[in-house]
């Protein structure tokens, strides 16, 4: 310990009355303030800190074209198309729309997972081997390392064209939120959908919508 | 009879070991820690599955919150670049603004005004701008001024590769992001990135089989 002993001296003289004798000083240091400040810290760090970092979602539109020629066109039976209504409610109908509507079903978040599914589950099931379908097999089968993020060799790449027929198309409402959008979004990245489409609403559409919400 | 001595034992703790591990905590808090210019609105952005990581640099960046206002920033990290981009705008659309106003401009992180407006709000010191009620760039569904804000933008960046990111509100509406991606397709881009937090991939999706797979394979 760094003190002076000064009781040592040999016993010498007597210090008078008025004399203090000094006190043995303890080097120990009472941590407790500092370690209020250290968690107070700790606690504000805790607080400010966002641990989770933003990620990106890749989003490719295409190009507005009016020619018909350049246009996509999509089979009939392997089409799904979702619509996004307001308070969250989803609308599909597989196919063309019927005239009178009767294909055109209501159903919520949850749901459209396993409707999604079930199509293409459907469409699996009715493919049929052709041309197109070899080309693409012979693409999943070598991947692409050139782009970016690169395409890997898929082993199961026997099955990647059956369901090359299927193609969703997603038409958000004016009343659809962006959260909405962006879910349904996902639920194709969620399913493995490699055709969808973000398009406007059609008028008869439109109408269906209104008088299912009850306008 | 004798009596048992107790002997008398001190309270003192030593708490030494105690600070080394608070200040441990908190050295790894501080380094942690990445603090973010602060953005004039705050926005909840929705979950998605992607893992795409956010670029930090050679970005634009357009952001609409829940009540469909639309701001606009440049993300670089040299300032000469941001520099850059507003001299352009500057004279393209002659709002005459001073080099000082200029300067101001590289340390804004989003700018949520109508061209007539940018000349104020550039006039006030980037601390106090967030007092200043921005009403966002004026959007149609022709693409409005943000049309000329990515315009511009992406001449000065020529040559260089840049990516075009969208935050939006959960709650924003879909007109409000329809309009957004008008402005950028009017420019000839068609490829976006949304800013999204990341939650996994439900247990059994046909992606998570996909995930686990590749995983597996790197292995």
């Amino acid at each position: 310990m760094a003190s002076i002993d000064d009781s040592g001296g040999g016993g010498g003289h007597k210090k008078g009355p008025g004399v203090k004798k000094a006190k043995k000083l303890s080097t120990a240091v009472d941590m407790t303030p500092m370690v209020d400040l250290g968690f107070l810290l700790i606690t504000f760090f805790i607080f400010t800190t966002t641990m989770s970092s933003p990620t990106t979602m890749q989003l490719y539109m295409p190009k507005d074209t009016d020619k018909d020629e350049d246009q996509n066109k999509a089979k009939e039976s392997g089409a799904l198309t979702i619509m996004l209504g307001k308070n969250n409610v989803v609308y599909y109908y597989e196919g063309q729309l019927l005239p009178d509507g009767s294909n055109f079903k209501t159903a919520t978040f949850k749901d459209i997972r396993g409707i999604i599914i079930q199509k293409k589950k459907d469409v699996i099931a009715a493919h049929v081997h052709d041309a197109g379908c070899t080309k693409i097999q012979e693409e999943a089968r070598i991947g692409n390392p050139k782009l970016n993020p690169p395409i890997p060799p898929d082993p199961n790449w026997k099955n990647a064209c059956l369901d090359k027929d299927l193609v969703v198309v997603i038409k958000p409402d004016e009343d659809a939120t962006y959260k909405n959008t962006i879910d349904i979004l996902d639920e194709m990245a969620i399913s493995a959908i490699k055709r969808y489409a973000m398009v406007d609403l059609f008028p008869a559409e439109k109408l269906l919508i209104q008088a299912t919400e009850g306008k | 009879m004798p009596s048992v001595k107790i002997p008398k034992k001190s309270t003192f703790v030593d708490m030494t070991p105690f600070v080394d591990v608070a200040f441990l905590i908190l050295t790894f808090f501080i380094m942690a820690t990445k603090f973010k210019p602060e953005e004039p609105v705050e926005i909840k952005t929705p979950n998605s599955v992607s893992t795409r990581e956010l670029p930090e640099s050679d970005a634009l960046q357009v952001t609409f919150d829940s009540t469909g206002r639309v701001f606009f920033g440049v993300l670089s990290q040299k300032d000469q670049e941001k520099l850059a981009v507003i001299r352009h705008i500057n004279d393209t659309r002659s709002l005459g603004l001073s080099e000082a106003e200029m300067k101001n401009f590289v340390r804004t992180p989003s700018i949520g005004v109508p061209f007539s407006g940018l000349k104020q709000l550039l006039s006030i010191p980037q601390e106090d701008q967030k007092n200043f009620k921005q009403p966002g760039i004026p959007l149609d569904t022709l693409g409005g001024e943000l049309l000329y804000w990515i315009r511009d933008a992406v001449g000065t960046f020529s040559g260089k590769k840049l990516q075009y990111l969208i935050k939006g509100d959960n709650n924003a509406k879909y007109p409000a992001f329809k309009q957004v991606l008008i402005a950028f397709k009017k420019n000839e881009i068609f490829k976006f990135q949304m800013i999204t937090m990341l939650e996994d991939a439900p247990a059994g999706s046909e992606l998570s089989i996909i995930r686990n797979r590749e995983k597996a394979a790197s292995h």
